[in-house]
């Protein structure tokens, strides 16, 4: 069984702006909001606290806000996503209605969670990140361009140079950020890795040998 | 790029190939689950028909949902409910050993791998949770994981990374008096930025870090995630092989454990070793730290002034300034007199024997302020259980602290522990992110358990040394 995974070599879409530095995975969904068993309808969630007082009544935030509701491309500064390694925090964005984040830099473990889910994390220098957002402020329905193999971001009419990882690029590109299948076609390496460590008694999995 | 570390070493014994994408596919000896982020790996395994590979390396506990009081079942909360009876499904469908309630074995999973001794050096170690980097204590190469990466790891025992750069974290000199592994890490973090540790693993060295026990250790590997790094890790020395030695693992098994004790030996970082970046912190500079604002970052010694926002590299600035409003506080003033309404004893970080061992220790003949809400919630059954024996939980009740179950608890109010409205906490967890203990309008303060056994007592932030002063007197 084998699925295809969707190449991720380009997005586009309008974008919304979320200003500030460090902003964690607390921020982005709360911690009550992880009870749940399945990923599903967690997208309402995102950003939660900001959104709404304590009697459910809307802030000011930009999800809140109509210009941004059909926005796809979110922008923000630095660090986004410190914090708790919680993959619910791209999940929640992603089922917002996020496909790709623009940033100054983003905690590394945020970064591999929307990697495992196809989401590009581009990065910039501040000046730029900030110069994004003002222009998606002003021009909310403006196309935003991320072409993720030639590393650059289209907006405004312009082209600028952007930043991916060499790892997350070629991933997202080739259509191999999902790891699961690819890695579990290597059983015999896995086999003799472990038959190598000390501390494992039986190297050999229980399941997982005849079922691919 | 860094050669001759544990780091390297444990990695490229566990590298089971380089993958397309450039990242290494690694093999993974331990892998702990619990009931918050694995129920969705588990689905995702399903909707794929795949099974969990290796069952007998897979481990479970319950601890981030579960209540700490009444803990029958159900559970009052529907939500903990349902995702207690996923995990249990999940793990009987496997066959994964689970430590519920009834084992007597239940705690937060970063407390009981290193206490059963599953927990050992040059070992890889995920979990679906940030602190995994715990368990580095014993030289172990242990990382959280997103949801994603546990399917993979459930379905192949595998999971791919990239390889980070090793960046040597020397703590030179001995530690003062009341000055603990939290206010070192906490001075860390402080030095280095919540984020200077993005794209490194930390080695923790020097003399005030091997002079450390094992809770000691963990403490500081537990908090390197708050400084940004994935992984922190402390080369395997004696005070690691008799901890070993004394575990589940290992106490009818000496052969075995001087079978291991070969590998254990060989991972550890040669004396010639090259690092990425090396960094001294003289230790005995450190006094005990308490956080002022809402990241882990924002820590000052007890006797100095709160840092004016316009002292921060310019991208820190606006975080400073909200953290300041959200506390609370004035630049220039000092922590000391902050009044506290509740005091929190747990957590992964502190909530072993020894830490509340020293908690104890200050609480032993004082009361419990009027004005505040005191609970110790253990790290596990068996540090309870350890606890009660040596007659600490009377020490705790008597004084006005609640004695409560082992779990996550306040750390995170993902149970019924939850600060309410503005609430001060003193906590002796990890993070003071704003809404992390369950208010918006909560305030929590990271320090030491003795330092919150001062505040508890005092109620409010309180200099411990002073503290001691005063019983002596
Ligand atoms: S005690 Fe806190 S930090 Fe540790 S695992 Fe539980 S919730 Fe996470």
């Amino acid at each position: 069984m084998t699925e295809e995974v969707p190449s991720v070599d380009f997005v586009s879409g309008s974008g919304v702006p979320i200003r500030g530095n460090d902003i964690d995975t607390d921020q982005i969904i709360p911690a009550r909001f992880l009870k749940v068993v399945t990923f599903d309808g967690i997208g309402q969630f995102a950003f939660f606290d900001q959104r709404f007082d304590d009697d459910d009544n809307p802030k000011d935030h930009p999800l809140n806000e109509e210009r941004y509701a059909d926005a796809s491309v979110m922008v923000v500064n630095s660090n986004f996503g410190c914090g708790s390694s919680r993959e619910h925090a791209p999940q929640a964005l992603q089922r917002w209605g996020i496909d790709a984040l623009i940033g100054e830099s983003f905690a590394e473990i945020f970064a591999g969670n929307c990697l495992a889910l196809g989401i590009p994390t581009v990065t910039t220098d501040g000046d730029t990140a900030r110069e994004i957002q003002q222009w998606v402020e002003e021009n909310p329905d403006g196309e935003i361009e991320i072409d993720v193999a030639a590393e650059t971001v289209s907006f405004d009419g312009r082209t600028i140079d952007v930043e991916v990882d060499d790892a997350q690029r070629k991933a997202l590109v080739d259509g191999i950020w999902d790891t699961t299948a690819l890695m579990k076609s290597n059983q015999e390496s896995i086999k003799r890795t472990a038959e190598q460590l000390p501390y494992i008694d039986d190297p050999t999995p229980r399941t997982g040998q005849a079922d691919d | 790029m860094s050669r001759g570390t544990l780091y390297d070493k444990v990695w490229e014994k566990h590298r089971v190939t380089t993958l397309p994408n450039g990242q290494d596919q690694l093999f993974v000896g331990l892998h702990l689950i619990h009931e918050v982020t694995s129920p969705q790996a588990f689905g995702m395994l399903r909707e794929r028909d795949m099974e969990v590979a290796r069952p007998d390396l897979t481990h479970g506990t319950v601890d981030h949902i579960l209540p700490t009081d009444d803990q029958s079942r159900p559970y009052e909360n529907e939500a903990a409910e349902e995702m207690m009876a996923e995990l249990e499904k999940n793990v009987r469908e496997a066959g994964i050993e689970l430590d519920h309630p009834g084992t007597g074995d239940q705690g937060i999973v970063h407390v009981i791998g290193p206490e059963q001794g599953l927990t050992q050096p040059g070992k890889t170690i995920v979990c679906g949770d940030s602190h995994t980097s715990t368990h580095g204590a014993f030289g172990a190469l242990a990382f959280g994981i997103g949801t994603s990466q546990i399917r993979d790891v459930l379905a192949t025992q595998t999971v791919a990374m990239e390889k980070q750069a090793v960046r040597r974290i020397e703590v030179t000199g001995e530690l003062g008096e009341a000055v603990t592994a939290k206010d070192v890490i906490l001075t860390i973090i402080r030095e280095l930025g919540t984020d200077g540790g993005v794209g490194y693993v930390y080695e923790y060295a020097g003399e005030a870090i091997e002079n450390l026990g094992m809770e000691g250790r963990m403490s500081i590997c537990n908090m390197s995630i708050e400084g940004g790094a994935r992984a922190g890790y402390v080369n395997p020395d004696e005070t690691t092989y008799e901890w070993l030695a004394d575990t589940d693992a290992f106490r009818d098994d000496p052969e075995r454990f001087e079978e291991l004790k070969q590998y254990w030996e060989s991972i550890r970082s040669d004396p010639d070793a090259d690092y990425d970046d090396v960094v001294t912190i003289d230790g005995s500079a450190i006094e005990p730290v308490v956080t002022w604002g809402t990241t882990p970052g924002q820590g000052i010694g007890i006797s100095e002034p709160i840092p004016s926002p316009e002292e921060f590299p310019e991208t820190k600035q606006d975080v400073a300034e909200r953290a300041q409003q959200h506390m609370g506080v004035e630049p220039g003033e000092t922590m000391q007199g902050y009044d506290v309404d509740v005091a929190f004893l747990g957590s992964c970080t502190n909530a072993r024997l020894p830490d509340l061992r020293a908690a104890a220790e200050v609480v032993e003949g004082r009361t419990v302020d009027d004005g505040v809400r005191a609970l110790v919630v253990p790290g596990s059954q068996r540090v309870k259980r350890a606890a009660e024996a040596e007659g600490l939980d009377e020490i705790f009740r008597d004084a006005g602290f609640e004695w409560r179950g082992a779990g996550c608890s306040m750390c995170l109010g993902m149970n019924d522990d939850q600060l309410e409205g503005a609430e001060t906490c003193a906590s002796s967890s990890n993070r003071n992110f704003v809404g992390r203990q369950g208010s918006k309008e909560g305030r929590t303060i990271l320090m030491s358990p003795v330092m919150v056994a001062a505040a508890a007592v005092e109620g409010e932030v309180t200099d411990v040394r002073e503290l001691e002063e005063v019983a002596l007197a």
